[in-house]
């Protein structure tokens, strides 16, 4: 039976985006203050593997990287149907960045083991980077295709994708196992339903910390982070309105310039 | 220290119930407020999001959850659709005199097929003459052998033209303390819905009159002991019906503070947003605090009878508050946005006039009061 992985993250409720504040000194977001939520693009990688299952038989194993609190959002994802639900927690993964998160990912299902695949959504919510598939593949030595937006299940050995180009798609043939990142263009992820929910309660989330990755502190979290944010700001979205007056022509002059200054144009 | 959190699950089903009222109910709400019939689309949708079964035994193809569970659901659907939470509460009423009185017989033929939505139900106590004292109905049965033969009318029944399931109460031809609480089905010929009701507010709600001339019903329907089907229906009346008028009014009050900040926040008088004006800020915190209070009258109350306790009384008192808060909140809430709280593009009218019909449901404010007063005084 194949063995999926999929990795999801739990995001600051984008709903709410306009609560999130930056903190003045780490450079991070204060998410206490914004309910986290299951990153919308990881259901679509999710409903993925639940479809595969359906279809094929499939062991689901869902992956994640957080505090404690994130656990909520694996066992939103045992209650929609994965088998298994593991949780990377640690203090010492706190503020990690794409290369330190992708890093610890890809212990975690190195220590998972025998994976066929692993399904990530394409970007999250709030990093939207779109470097931690990637990232992680490299590192499990794996095949990667980003922006899957079908799969084709083919035999255990190699899996038929269509992914997703500025014109059009590529559809190509991944030996597994391999990494997948998909687009919301992939499937209609299902609701939770209440019943997934009682299921859900014989589910155990298996937490995994540092010592149990085998891995090195300085590898990890902020201290295993390349990247160094020196400033996150605020973005302005206040709108104006400027009234155009004159005669048609004046005002698509008027119109013109203002284009040009506001580098539109 | 008493715990006043919902568990991790509890929280999980409210989520779920908030996904499903807003991507399977939002979208059918402005088409049953034009026609004020009730939608074909959202009685599928609750069947398969499993909101039938909610409180019907795993054995008999239901959940097995308990009542605050189903105040959880009810909240977060009225908070979308008042009309929605109304027909699925009243379809709950139909099922907990079958759940707690009937026989194993009737468990297995019903309840499966009520708790996927197959089937659906409600009760139908409530006549010109007899609704919050129901020994005033008319309705009444006599006895051929072991057959029951009913005659009368009900009123006011909500699901009356969409429940093929029903409890009703009847009482005895020649003996007035006497009733009988049957469950009837579609298949039994002898009783029809007539009148559908126009009410001012929950469009997309089915209200109306049955009728039942010489009814036939065997023995194997009656839920309970023969002469003591009161005890049934007001059982099913004072925890369930109340209960569920709870959650009801809860996610109308909800809906009435959201809807009345997104406005507040974007009408712009005197340079700034009307929420930045005290007496606005005013009428935000009264809902507020009303919605606040009534949860924990409401879920203390589903609480007691989770662990197996009457809590009728408790729900009258949570059933007053918050219908009473409610019908408040929604004239606030038209009132911060002035005219346009008048025009139909706005939700808020229509949470007005769902308001209106929330007072008289399942027994009006002042017969909560009477029951209220009974309980202080006994």
């Amino acid at each position: 039976m194949l063995k999926i992985v999929v990795c999801v993250k739990a995001v600051p409720d984008p709903k709410l985006a306009c609560d999130l504040k930056i903190d003045p000194v780490t450079k991070t977001l204060l998410r206490c203050d914004v309910p986290m939520v299951l990153n919308s693009l990881d259901k679509h990688a999710l409903e993925a593997a639940l479809q595969i299952k359906a279809e094929n038989g499939a062991y689901i194993c869902v992956l994640s990287m957080g505090p404690p609190e994130a656990g909520s959002i694996v066992k939103e994802c045992m209650a929609l149907g994965a088998d298994k639900g593991i949780l990377l927690s640690d203090p010492c993964f706190g503020g990690a960045d794409a290369y330190a998160t992708a890093y610890t990912l890809a212990t975690g299902v190195q220590k998972i083991g025998d994976v066929d695949a692993v399904l990530c959504g394409m970007a999250s919510s709030d990093g939207a980077t779109e470097w931690v598939g990637p990232e992680m593949a490299v590192m499990l030595g794996m095949p990667v295709v980003t922006r899957v937006r079908e799969i084709i299940v083919g035999n255990d050995e190699s899996w038929e994708v269509k992914s997703a180009l500025e014109n059009g798609y590529r559809r190509m043939r991944v030996r597994l196992p391999a990494l997948l990142t998909v687009t919301r263009d992939l499937n209609a992820p299902r609701a939770l339903s209440f019943s997934g929910i009682i299921k859900a309660r014989k589910k155990v989330i298996t937490q995994w910390r540092l010592d149990d990755l085998g891995v090195s502190a300085e590898t990890v979290g902020i201290k295993g982070s390349p990247t160094i944010v020196t400033e996150m700001c605020a973005v302005d979205n206040a709108r104006r309105v400027t009234f155009l007056e004159g005669t048609r022509e004046e005002k698509a002059e008027q119109l013109l310039q203002k284009l040009i200054e506001g580098g539109l144009l | 220290m008493i715990d006043f959190t919902f568990t991790e699950e509890q929280e999980m089903f409210r989520k779920a119930a908030r996904e499903f009222a807003e991507t399977k109910l939002a979208p059918q709400v402005a088409e049953m407020e034009k026609t004020g019939e009730v939608s074909d689309a959202v009685v599928k949708a609750l069947g398969e999001a499993e909101m039938m079964a909610i409180t019907i035994p795993e054995e008999y193809g239901g959940l097995g959850l308990g009542y605050t569970e189903r105040l959880i659901a009810l909240e977060e659907i009225s908070r979308v659709s008042v009309a929605t939470a109304m027909m699925l509460q009243v379809f709950a009423l139909g099922i907990e005199p079958i759940v707690k009185f009937g026989s194993e017989e009737l468990k297995h033929k019903y309840l499966p097929g009520l708790a996927s939505g197959k089937r659906l139900a409600t009760t139908a106590v409530t006549e010109a003459t007899g609704g919050s004292d129901p020994t005033g109905i008319k309705s009444a049965y006599t006895k051929d052998g072991d057959t029951f033969i009913v005659n009368g009318r009900k009123c006011f029944i909500t699901n009356s033209h969409l429940a093929d399931t029903i409890t009703i109460l009847a009482k005895a031809d020649d003996n007035p303390k006497a009733f009988c609480a049957f469950v009837i089905d579609k298949d039994m010929p002898g009783w029809k819905p007539t009148h559908k009701e126009h009410k001012v507010g929950m469009r997309g709600c089915n209200t109306g009159e049955l009728s039942f001339e010489d009814l036939k019903i065997g023995p194997e329907q009656l839920l309970g002991e023969e002469g003591k089907g009161l005890r049934v229906t007001m059982a099913a009346i004072g925890d369930v019906g109340r209960g569920g008028m709870v959650g009801t009014a809860l996610g109308l009050q909800a809906a009435c503070i959201e809807e009345s900040i997104k406005f507040a926040n974007q009408r712009i008088l005197y340079g700034k947003p009307i929420s930045a004006l005290q007496t606005i800020q005013n009428k935000i915190a009264e809902m507020k605090i009303d919605l606040e209070a009534g949860r924990l009258l409401g879920y203390r109350a589903a609480a007691i009878q989770d662990v197996g306790g009457r809590s009728s009384n408790e729900f009258a008192v949570a059933k007053y508050y918050t219908t009473e808060a409610a019908q408040k909140a929604a004239k606030m809430a038209v009132d911060i946005h002035g005219g346009y709280g008048c025009m139909e593009e706005y939700p808020v009218s229509r949470f007005w006039r769902d308001s209106a019909v929330l007072g008289p449901s399942a027994g009006t404010s002042d017969i909560m009061k009477v029951i209220i007063a009974r309980w202080a005084m006994s």
